[in-house]
C-alpha cells in the first residue's frame, strides 16, 4: 500500500495491488527497455549525440518522416472523421462490413500491407497503370510512402472519434437548429468543437504511429537517400554498420521529437476542452 | 574434439579432422600421419577390438603426443560408453545464413542429414535462418546462438569474430579456399530480348538507363555489385569515384536486400538492368520463365566468395562440434559442389556436376576482393560512416 | 404581408440526402481504395493456384510452425495486456493520486515508439553486449533471439489498447455503485467481478480484440528480436516475409491470408456481439 501517493482517500479496496501490477508491468515493458535507449545515450554524451544526428543525410530523413506523417494524419483526420461520421449516423447497406475493415491495419502484418500497397501502385500494378497517363507515380516515390502512413494511421483516428459522435447528444442539435442556424452553421459551430478533443487525439496517435513506420514503408518508398530514405530506415543502416550508438541517437533523437508533438497535440486538447466546457 | 575413423577391420584411429573425402570417408590428422577411413560416431562407444585396435593404433605410434591423446581419447570413449541414452540426444545445428542461399541450404541439410545418419552417426536437427547479411550477423553478436554463420561477406564473419570472441580470428584458414566452399559473381539481367542493349557497365551510367541493385548498406550482395563497378572502371582507365556515383544517380529504387531488389525488378517492372548474384539471376530465370528476362555478362566482375564458418564459442558439446565441423566439411564433397553447381553457385569440384551445370557459367574476368586490400580495408573505406558510398549522397 | 411561403421541411438534424449519399460515396471509395484493394490483393495473390495451393501452403511445417508460435506468443501476451489494463483502469479511474497524467503518457508511449527502436531497445537491454544480457548468456537464460524476447516485443506493440480502451469507461462510470457495494460489506473481489466488470466488459473484450489482432501481426519489432530461425522463432509475419523471399508467393500470401482473417474473424465477433447486445452496450457505451 502506499498511501501517501493517494491524493484523497479511497474507501474502495485495490489501489495498492492494482497500482503494484500497473507499475511493475510499466516498468518491465516500457519503462526499463527505454531506459536502456536512453542510458546509451547519456553514455555517449550530449555533444557526440548532437554530431551523430547533426547531418544533411538524418535531418532530411527526420524530415520526411515527420512530413509523410503529418500529411497521412491530416488526410486520416479528414477522412477519419468522414468515416466515423457515416459510420454513425447513416444507416446503409455494408455499414458493418466497413465498421470491421476499419481495423484491418491493426491486424494485417505492416510488411503485407506494404508488399500489397506496391503490387497495386507500382508501374505495372492495377492502380498505378490506371495513374500512369496522368503523370503519377505512386510507389517508390514520397506519395508511395504517404499512402502506406495513410493506411496505417487510419484504426486510430476513426476509432478514436466513432464513439464520441455515438456519445452527441441531439438535443444540441435540434437547439442549435431552433434557434436559427443552418446545417451547416451547426455542424461546424456545435458539432465539430465538440470533437475537436477526440479529432486531435486520433490526429496525434496516428501521427506517432506512423512516424516510425518501417515495416510497409520500406517497400513502396524508394529508399534513395535525401530523397525517400525514412529515419526508421537509418536506424537499420547504422545497426547494419554495427554503429550501435549512432543506431541510438537516431532513435532517441525519434523519440524526442514525438514525445514533443505529444505534449503540444496534448496541450491543444487541454485548450480546446476548456474552451469548450468539457472537463 | 577428435573424429574416430575405422582404418582397418579391428582399427579405429583418432585425430583432427582436416576434410570429407565425400564417399563418406573423412580425413583426419592423427599427429603423425593423414589417416582416411569411415568415421565412427563419436558418442557411440566402440567394440571391444575396436578400443584395442584404437589402443594399438596410438601406441604403435608412440612416442608421438597425438597418438597419446588419441589412446586417452578412445578410453575416454570407453568410459563415456555406457550411456546409450544421450548418444540418442539429437545434436542441433543453427546455420545462420544470408537471404540467397535458402534454396541452396534446403537441399544441402537434406543431402548432409541422410550422408550423416547413413555413417551411423545419431541424426542431426538442422535449423535455417535466413535474412540480410549484415542483419544476421548483428543478430549472431547480439546474441543469437548460431553453431555455424555462411554468410555473404568474410567482413561479416570477421565482425562476429571480432565483437564476440567466440570465432578465432584466423578462422579463415580452418577449411579449404579462404573458408568459400563456393563463390558466385555479379552479373546483369535485363529484360527480354535486352532492349536496351546493355551490353557492359559502361552502358549502365548513360543517360535515362535505370539501375536496381540494393542498399550496400543493409545488403551484402550490394556491397560486390558496387566493387565489381569499381574494379570495370578502374581497368579502363576511368575515374572510378565518378563513375559508380553516375551509376548510383541512375538507381531509382534502394531495397534493402537482394531479394527485394529482385523483386523491384522482376515483379514490380522498376528499371532496365538489375545488378545481382549470379545465382539469383539465373534463379530468377527458373522461377520466373526463361522468356521473360535476360542474362548478360559483364567484361570484368568480380569473384565473390560468400564464406563459411563454425561458431566455437556457442558449441556446447563435442557431439555438436563433432556434427558442426562434419556439415562445413562436407559443403567440399563432391556431392555437395555438385548441388552448388546446380544452384547457380560457381564450385569447384565439378566430378560428380553435371555436365549443363558447369557448362552454363560464362567466362569471364573476375577481380578478387584481394585486389582492393581485403575487406578489412574495404568494409570502411567504402561502405563505413562516411565512407565513399556516403560520399556519393552528400554531395 | 407575410413572407411565410410553404417550403420544403428543412432537415435540422441530418444532412439532405443528396449530402448524405456523396458522403456515403466517399467514405466508402476510401475503404475500397485504402483497406479493401489490400486485402482483395492478398486473397488473390494467396488463391494464384487455386484453393489446393493454399491448403498445401499451410501444410507445410515451418507455416504450421508460425501459426503454433504466433498462436503461443497472443496466448501470452493479451492475457497479461488484459490484466496490466485492469489493473491500470482501475488504479487510475478510481483512486486520485499524484502523477496521473504522466502515468496516462507513460502508457501511451508505446505508441509513439518506432517498432523498430522498440526492438533495437530490446537488444539494447538484453543483447549479449549488454552486461545484462551478458550474465544472462552466461546462466544460459534466453531472451532475445527466443520466445521470452518475442512476448516483450509484442507486449511493448499492443501494451496501451487494453489500457486505453477501458480507463475512459472507468472514468466514465465513477466509482457511486463500487462504493454502494462496499457499504453492502461485498468483498472487494467481488465488488470488481460483479459490478465493475459487467459495467466495463465491452471496452475490455474491444480492447483484448484490438491487441490480439495487433498481437498476432507485429512484424518490425518482433522481426529484430525473433532471429527467424524456420520453424522455432519465426512468427507468422515474419514467415510471410520469407517465404516471399523465397519466391514462394502463393505461401506467403497465404499465411497472410489466415492472418487477415483471424483478424476480421475476431472483428466480425466483436460486431455480432455488439450487435446482439446493442441495448445493453448503449447503457454503458463507453466514450
Amino acid at each position: 500500500m502506499r498511501p501517501g501517493l493517494l491524493r484523497t482517500p479511497s474507501p474502495l479496496p485495490g489501489f495498492g495491488l492494482s497500482f503494484g501490477i500497473m507499475m511493475t508491468m510499466l516498468s518491465l515493458v516500457v519503462l526499463l527497455p527505454l531506459a536502456a535507449l536512453l542510458g546509451r545515450g547519456l553514455a555517449i554524451g550530449p555533444a557526440e549525440l548532437w554530431d551523430m544526428v547533426n547531418s544533411r543525410r538524418i535531418w532530411a530523413a527526420l524530415t520526411l518522416s515527420f512530413r509523410a506523417a503529418l500529411v497521412a494524419s491530416l488526410v486520416n483526420l479528414v477522412f477519419g472523421l468522414l468515416l466515423a461520421w457515416v459510420l454513425v449516423r447513416y444507416r446503409f447497406w455494408g455499414r458493418r462490413l466497413i465498421d470491421a475493415a476499419v481495423d484491418l491495419p491493426f491486424a494485417l502484418p505492416t510488411a503485407v500491407a506494404g508488399i500489397a500497397l506496391t503490387a497495386l501502385y507500382a508501374p505495372n500494378g492495377v492502380f498505378g497503370q490506371a495513374l500512369a497517363p496522368l503523370g503519377l507515380q505512386v510507389a517508390y516515390t514520397e506519395l508511395g510512402i504517404w499512402l502506406a502512413l495513410v493506411f496505417i494511421g487510419l484504426p486510430f483516428v476513426v476509432r478514436t472519434v466513432q464513439p464520441v459522435i455515438e456519445e452527441l447528444e441531439p438535443d444540441l442539435e435540434e437547439v442549435s437548429a431552433t434557434l436559427g442556424a443552418r446545417r451547416t452553421t451547426t455542424l461546424c459551430r456545435v458539432i465539430l468543437p465538440a470533437l475537436t478533443p477526440a479529432l486531435l487525439t486520433g490526429f496525434a496517435l496516428a501521427l506517432a504511429r506512423s512516424v516510425g513506420e518501417y515495416g510497409s514503408v520500406i517497400f513502396i518508398a524508394g529508399n534513395i537517400p535525401g530523397l525517400t530514405e525514412i529515419a526508421p530506415l537509418l536506424i537499420v543502416i547504422r545497426l547494419e554498420e554495427y554503429n550501435y550508438d549512432a543506431a541510438a541517437a537516431i532513435g532517441i533523437a525519434m523519440l524526442v521529437i514525438s514525445f514533443a508533438l505529444l505534449l503540444a497535440i496534448n496541450a491543444i486538447q487541454i485548450w480546446s476542452r476548456r474552451r469548450i466546457g468539457l472537463v | 574434439m577428435y573424429h574416430t575413423i575405422q582404418i582397418g577391420a579391428h582399427t579405429l584411429a583418432q585425430g583432427t579432422f582436416i576434410r570429407s573425402l565425400g564417399d563418406g570417408r573423412i580425413e583426419i590428422d592423427a599427429g603423425h600421419a593423414r589417416l582416411s577411413g569411415r568415421p565412427v560416431a563419436d558418442p557411440k562407444p566402440p567394440a571391444a577390438g575396436g578400443v584395442l585396435g584404437a589402443l594399438r593404433t596410438a601406441l604403435t605410434a608412440a612416442p608421438l603426443r597425438g597418438g597419446i591423446l588419441a589412446a586417452v581419447a578412445a578410453l575416454g570413449l570407453v568410459m563415456a560408453g555406457p550411456t546409450p541414452a544421450a548418444a540418442q540426444d539429437s545434436v542441433e545445428i543453427l546455420n545462420v545464413s544470408y537471404d540467397p542461399t535458402r534454396e541452396f541450404y534446403r537441399d544441402y541439410n537434406a543431402l548432409f542429414t541422410a550422408w550423416w545418419t547413413a555413417q551411423g552417426n545419431a541424426p542431426v536437427t538442422i535449423r535455417q535462418s535466413h535474412g540480410g547479411a549484415g542483419a544476421q550477423a548483428r543478430a549472431v553478436i547480439d546474441g543469437l546462438a548460431a553453431t555455424v554463420v555462411t554468410l555473404a561477406l568474410s567482413a561479416d564473419i570477421d565482425q562476429i569474430a571480432e565483437r564476440t570472441g567466440r570465432i578465432p580470428a584466423d578462422w579463415q584458414s580452418r577449411l579449404p579456399h579462404n573458408a568459400a566452399p563456393y563463390a558466385s559473381t555479379i552479373v546483369f539481367l535485363v529484360r527480354e530480348g535486352n532492349p536496351r542493349g546493355i551490353a557492359d557497365w559502361d552502358d549502365l551510367v548513360a543517360e535515362g538507363v535505370q539501375v536496381i541493385t540494393p542498399n550496400p548498406k543493409t545488403s551484402g550482395g550490394a556491397r560486390w555489385n558496387f566493387l565489381a563497378a569499381w574494379a570495370y572502371a578502374d581497368r579502363n582507365g576511368l575515374d572510378p569515384r565518378e563513375f559508380v556515383g553516375a551509376l548510383y544517380r541512375n538507381v531509382p529504387v534502394l531495397d534493402t536486400g537482394a531479394r527485394g531488389a529482385t523483386t523491384t525488378f522482376t515483379q514490380r517492372g522498376i528499371g532496365h538492368v538489375l545488378l545481382a548474384w549470379e545465382n539469383e539471376a539465373f534463379l530468377a530465370l527458373a522461377e520466373l520463365g526463361e522468356d521473360a528476362f535476360d542474362i548478360v555478362v559483364p567484361s570484368v566482375s568480380i569473384l565473390a566468395e560468400p564464406p563459411v564458418s563454425l561458431v566455437d564459442g556457442n558449441i556446447t558439446s563435442d557431439a555438436q562440434r563433432a556434427a558442426a565441423e562434419a556439415y562445413l566439411a562436407h559443403l567440399y564433397s563432391p556431392e555437395a559442389q555438385a548441388l552448388a553447381l546446380r544452384h547457380h553457385y560457381r564450385a569447384r569440384d565439378t566430378s560428380l556436376a553435371a555436365p549443363d551445370d558447369v557448362a552454363r557459367f560464362p567466362e569471364l574476368e573476375l577481380v578478387t576482393i584481394a585486389e582492393f586490400g581485403g575487406w578489412s580495408v574495404v568494409q570502411p573505406a567504402f561502405f563505413g560512416d562516411g565512407g565513399i558510398f556516403d560520399q556519393i549522397y552528400e554531395e | 404581408m407575410s413572407d411565410i411561403a410553404p417550403t420544403r421541411p428543412v432537415p435540422v438534424t441530418t444532412e439532405p440526402p443528396l449530402v448524405r449519399a456523396l458522403l456515403i460515396g466517399l467514405a466508402v471509395a476510401f475503404v475500397a481504395l485504402f483497406l479493401f484493394a489490400p486485402l482483395v490483393t492478398v486473397f488473390a495473390e494467396a488463391l494464384a493456384e487455386g484453393g489446393r495451393g493454399v491448403i498445401a501452403a499451410l501444410s507445410l511445417p515451418d507455416a504450421r510452425a508460425a501459426i503454433a508460435m504466433t498462436l503461443t506468443i497472443a496466448a501470452i501476451a493479451v492475457p497479461l495486456n488484459a490484466v496490466f489494463g485492469i489493473a491500470a483502469a482501475w488504479a487510475i479511474a478510481k483512486f486520485d493520486f499524484r502523477g496521473k497524467a504522466v502515468l496516462i503518457t507513460l502508457i501511451d508511449l508505446p505508441f509513439s515508439v518506432s517498432p523498430v527502436v522498440a526492438g533495437l531497445t530490446l537488444v539494447l537491454l538484453f543483447g549479449a553486449n549488454s552486461a545484462l544480457g551478458a550474465w544472462l548468456m552466461a546462466n544460459d537464460i534466453r531472451i532475445v533471439f527466443a520466445l521470452p524476447g518475442i512476448v516483450l516485443a509484442t507486449l511493448f506493440v499492443t501494451f496501451p489498447f487494453v489500457a486505453r480502451e477501458l480507463i475512459p469507461v472507468m472514468i466514465e462510470q465513477g466509482r457511486a455503485e463500487e462504493e454502494a457495494a462496499l457499504t453492502l460489506g461485498a468483498p472487494g473481489w467481488r465488488i470488481f467481478l460483479t459490478v465493475t466488470l459487467p459495467n466495463t466488459r465491452w471496452a475490455l473484450l474491444y480492447g483484448v480484440l484490438l491487441s490480439n489482432a495487433r498481437a498476432m501481426g507485429e512484424f518490425g519489432a518482433v522481426a529484430v528480436v525473433s532471429g527467424k530461425i524456420r520453424g522455432e522463432t519465426a512468427t507468422m509475419p515474419t514467415m510471410v516475409e520469407m517465404f516471399y523471399n523465397e519466391y514462394l508467393s502463393v505461401a506467403a500470401f497465404s499465411l497472410a491470408a489466415v492472418l487477415a482473417l483471424l483478424a476480421l474473424l475476431t472483428l466480425l465477433l466483436k460486431s455480432l456481439l455488439e450487435w446482439r447486445h446493442a441495448d445493453l452496450l448503449a447503457a454503458t457505451r463507453r466514450h
